[in-house]
């Protein structure tokens, strides 16, 4: 069962029991050069959880494209049921029972549940009976896969978990026997994503079919059935998840072997060298984000904020590199209390021998419409060259030696940075910000939307920055990432922080219950305390647009 | 879509944006019953094939590099500069206020100072916009349409009731001597008999340089693209965007006053009323047609300045095309390659990546 071609002996060893949902035969797809699926053959059963893996412009989200109508493929067919259809946009993907869950929701903010729910499924005119035939539709819904939810909620309000079980509502409303899901858990906490798999667990159960895009092995182990693993834009293999392991799919996706855990040495912390005394940050509305926040980063130390995104972690960092103005309180660099305002702040930041590798490097870390080199030089820029000319001949120089030492693929200096793949974007900013030998490095996200190989990679910069004994500040929605790269972990919650953590012997569960305010076992978390997700929309609109893989973060 | 080899999208696209553009406009010709074959004819011959003539069109060609290039500078930061016309207009005063201050004296003192005065006043212009839009968040095309019906009310009060000398009917300030105005080419180069093209053609052949030079190979320029391309990065950066707009829109304004130099200082010698006369708005036309770069600029100002001259040849020389019609070819033109520029990119990428994109594997 494990062939690249197993549609014949699957339909006849499958018989009635495992009849094929989905089944995509011999799909290609071409963007300009790029062959973005290479003769794709997938199989999915009905009633089960399918789980799709692999790197960043491997071809999975493609692949979703296709059988969701979102593009065409060049060639190949697609079976439902199988029954051959050309499905040609995404109102024909659903009226044949698939529908998909984005990883970014595409929902209206201020409209309740139950209107988002019936958006573009207005059978009348008139709104009133639509809503009222949906009412009486929801709440069979909840009730049978406890999708529970109040209808008129509005979703502004709703917490990120539940936005997405509206997401999944909106599917199911309108008929979805197959539900792709992209990186569901991305913006969930561990409690949410909890949730997440059990109702995704009685989907299955009532004969729903599943595929999940994910880039989180553990998730693929713990609920799906069998996994796909691409690679490249060919489907390399297909096989039952109980006979796999993470470290079998890790090499399949990247196709060598791949260290899942960090291994680092113990720290030897040495004197402070960052200090964030009563710091106060509010947002661009005024609302205060960080509210005052202590603690020391010593030198050869990694100090990791955990928490679940959009709890001040942004403005944290933001005000720490001089992009945002503090409201009060003191950041001190090497006991100098840095003095950062106005709109050139992190220039001075920069002086006084702070590194920042931004959370989100599409829109602040990078200029994508410069070249490489442009951007090797970005935040450094007054220190190439004597006068107002700027010395492209050195900045060449340091781009070269730059992508050549963090091996950013290609190492072409004069291509556009948005042609390059998220990891080698991200290589590149990380080798801007290390190498001018900085005392203090914050990291943000580190390696969101990086591949496996890559993320090993980064990893292992990050602790040789460590042993060289700066100071490093960590912030990561991923709580394995904060686990294994920190030495000490800070929970950070509604701009507060709530705890301090050994990772060698916290525990997860509470770590996510501290992550979320509560430390009961409150595990459901209240809809409006929970700050929402913050989504720029700038960024959801590149990744709503699969054309530019760059600007993808997750694939 | 896949983008466009760069030559198709620097070259073919523009050229194909203005065959159209003349192939309607022949067809307007065509519908008055005249040949439009021959007023393409006449309209080349009246801007390139005699000396007067070909020196009306560097004329022209030297006021829409100018204001062209103000666009573009704006343009490079992110901002959509619709003021060069009130720049323009405004930096005429600083020309003429210190061409009559030193009247007399030799143009060769008189012509720097008169760039650099000129600068001045366009630039303290389009700084209030840019000041607006760095501090207070105005935006900069509304303020600078804005500033420049200010500009036309404010210099038609100046020119009329300040600078008119006693005496004189029309409203125009007191002319300069004329070893102070700027020289006209003809006195070098008998080919320029009876046109106006003057030294200030050579200074807008300097502008294309510096502005490529500034743009792409100084410090400043890069913030400046990177402020254009994106704030937050620029914010990341330690580059003060708002510092960026102001000293940007400072400049463009300073570029678009030298289109004063030549008009005021190089051929009439006086500030009349709305000299400037529609070469601000050109320049819009101009820098997205020429995409902000150097070069395009340069053969969009050349193509412009044809269109000028030569149309106001064939209105003079077919009876029959009016000179509504040829503002009309004029504004097709625009229409085509600045409004529409993209039409034709989606046939046009069809074109070059259909045949071999589903079969190929490369």
């Amino acid at each position: 069962m494990t062939g690249l071609n197993p549609t014949n002996e699957q339909r006849s060893s499958g018989a009635a029991a495992s009849a094929l949902a989905i089944e995509l035969v011999g799909i290609n797809k071409h963007f300009g050069p790029v062959h973005a699926n290479k003769d794709i053959h997938l199989a999915v059963k009905r009633g089960t959880v399918h789980g799709i893996v692999g790197e960043n412009g491997a071809g999975k989200s493609t692949l979703m494209s296709i059988l969701y109508g979102f593009y065409t493929a060049d060639s190949g067919t697609i079976h439902v049921d199988g029954v051959a259809h050309k499905i040609t946009d995404s109102r024909h993907a659903l009226a044949l029972g698939i529908g998909m869950v984005h990883q970014h929701f595409m929902l209206v903010d201020n409209f309740t549940v139950l209107e988002n729910v019936v958006l573009g499924a207005e059978d009348s005119a008139l709104l009133t009976p639509t809503l009222n035939r949906a009412r009486g539709h929801l709440k069979d819904l909840a009730r049978d896969y406890g999708l529970d939810i109040d209808p008129d909620a509005i979703v502004g309000n709703l917490s990120v978990g539940q936005q997405q079980r509206v997401e999944i509502l909106k599917a199911l409303y309108r008929g979805a026997e197959t539900l792709i899901l992209d990186e569901p858990t991305g913006v969930l906490t561990p409690a949410e994503a909890d949730h997440l798999f059990r109702i995704l667990g009685k989907l299955r159960a009532e004969g729903k079919t599943i595929i999940l895009i994910t880039h989180k092995l553990r998730e693929i182990m713990a609920i799906t059935d069998e996994v796909s693993v691409m690679r490249q834009g060919e489907m390399v293999e297909t096989l039952p998840t109980a006979e796999t392991s993470p470290e079998h799919l890790a090499e399949l996706m990247v196709g060598r072997r791949v260290l899942l855990r960090v291994e680092k040495g113990a720290a030897k912390p040495g004197k402070v060298l960052l200090e964030v005394e009563n710091l106060v940050v509010t947002d661009d509305f005024g609302t205060p984000r960080v509210k005052g926040v202590n603690f020391q980063v010593r030198a050869g130390e990694i100090v990791g904020i955990a928490g679940v995104a959009g709890n001040g972690q942004s403005e944290l960092l933001e005000s720490i590199s001089g992009m945002r103005d503090q409201k009060s309180g003191t950041i001190r660099v090497h006991g100098n209390a840095l003095k950062i305002s106005g709109d050139d702040g992190a220039d001075r930041a920069r002086s006084a021998g702070l590194a920042h590798v931004p959370e989100d490097r599409l829109r602040m870390g990078l200029v994508t419409k410069f070249n490489a080199w442009e951007n090797a030089i970005l935040g450094y820029q007054d220190s190439y060259g004597e006068g107002p000319a700027l010395d492209i001949s050195a900045a060449r120089d340091a781009a070269r030696e730059y992508m050549k030492k963090f091996d950013v693929r290609p190492a072409d200096l004069d291509l556009k940075t948005a042609n390059f793949s998220g990891g080698n974007q991200q290589k590149l900013v990380l080798a801007r910000e290390m190498e001018r030998d900085p005392e203090v490095l914050i990291v943000g996200q580190p390696t969101r939307g990086v591949d496996i190989g890559a993320i090993e990679f980064i990893h292992n910069q990050i602790i040789k920055m460590r042993d060289a004994g700066k100071a490093i500040l960590l912030v990561s929605v991923e709580l394995d990432e904060i686990r294994s790269l920190s030495d000490r972990i800070l929970v950070i919650f509604d701009g507060q922080i709530v705890g301090e953590a050994d990772p060698a012997t916290a525990d997860e569960t509470e770590l996510g219950l501290r992550m979320t305010g509560s430390h009961a076992d409150n595990v459901e978390t209240d809809p409006g305390t929970l700050p929402e997700h913050e989504t720029p929309v700038d960024q959801t609109l590149v990744e709503m647009s699969p054309k530019d893989n760059s600007g993808r973060d997750t694939n | 879509m896949t983008p466009l080899p760069r030559w198709a999208d620097v070259v073919l696209l523009p050229f194909l944006n203005v065959a159209l553009a003349f192939l309607i406009g022949g067809l307007i010709v065509l519908s008055v019953g005249q040949n439009p074959l021959q007023a393409v004819g006449i309209m080349l011959y009246g801007a390139f094939g005699y000396g007067s003539g070909f020196g009306y069109t560097l004329y022209y060609t030297t006021d829409f590099i100018f204001a062209g290039l103000a666009v573009s500078l704006a343009y490079h930061a992110g901002l959509f500069n619709i003021g060069p016309e009130g720049q323009a207009y405004v930096g005429g005063l600083g020309v003429i206020l210190i061409g009559l201050a030193l009247n007399g004296m030799h143009w060769a003192l008189v012509f720097p100072l008169m760039i650099v005065c000129g600068a001045l006043f366009g630039a303290a212009w389009a700084f209030v916009p840019g000041y607006l839009q760095a501090k207070r968040g105005s935006h900069v095309v509304i303020t600078t349409i804005m500033f420049n019906f200010i500009a036309v009310s404010m210099m038609g009060y100046i020119i009329s009731r300040i600078l008119k000398p006693e005496g004189v009917n029309s409203d125009e300030s007191a002319p300069l001597d004329a070893i102070t105005r700027v020289p006209q080419l003809r006195s070098f180069i008998e080919l320029f008999k009876n046109s106006p093209v003057n030294l200030t053609f050579f200074l807008a052949i300097g502008a294309l340089f510096l502005v490529y030079w500034l743009i792409w190979r100084t410090k400043f320029g890069y913030k400046v693209r990177a402020v254009g391309n994106n704030p937050v990065a620029a914010r990341y950066a330690g580059i003060s965007t708002q510092k960026t707009i102001m000293v940007i829109m400072a400049l463009a304004g300073a570029f678009a006053a030298m289109v004063a130099v030549n008009n005021v200082g190089g051929v009439q010698g006086r500030l009349i009323l709305n000299f400037v006369n529609g070469a601000g708005f050109v320049g819009i036309a101009v820098a997205f047609m020429g995409k902000g770069h150097p070069i395009g600029v340069g053969l969009s100002a050349l193509l412009f300045g044809m269109l000028y001259q030569g149309g106001q040849e064939l209105a003079f020389q077919m009876p029959g095309i009016t000179r509504e019609m040829i503002v009309t070819i004029q504004a097709l033109v625009i229409l085509f390659t600045g409004a529409m520029g993209d039409m034709m990119r989606g046939p046009l990428s069809r074109m070059f990546f259909q045949p071999d994109a589903p079969a190929g594997d490369k």
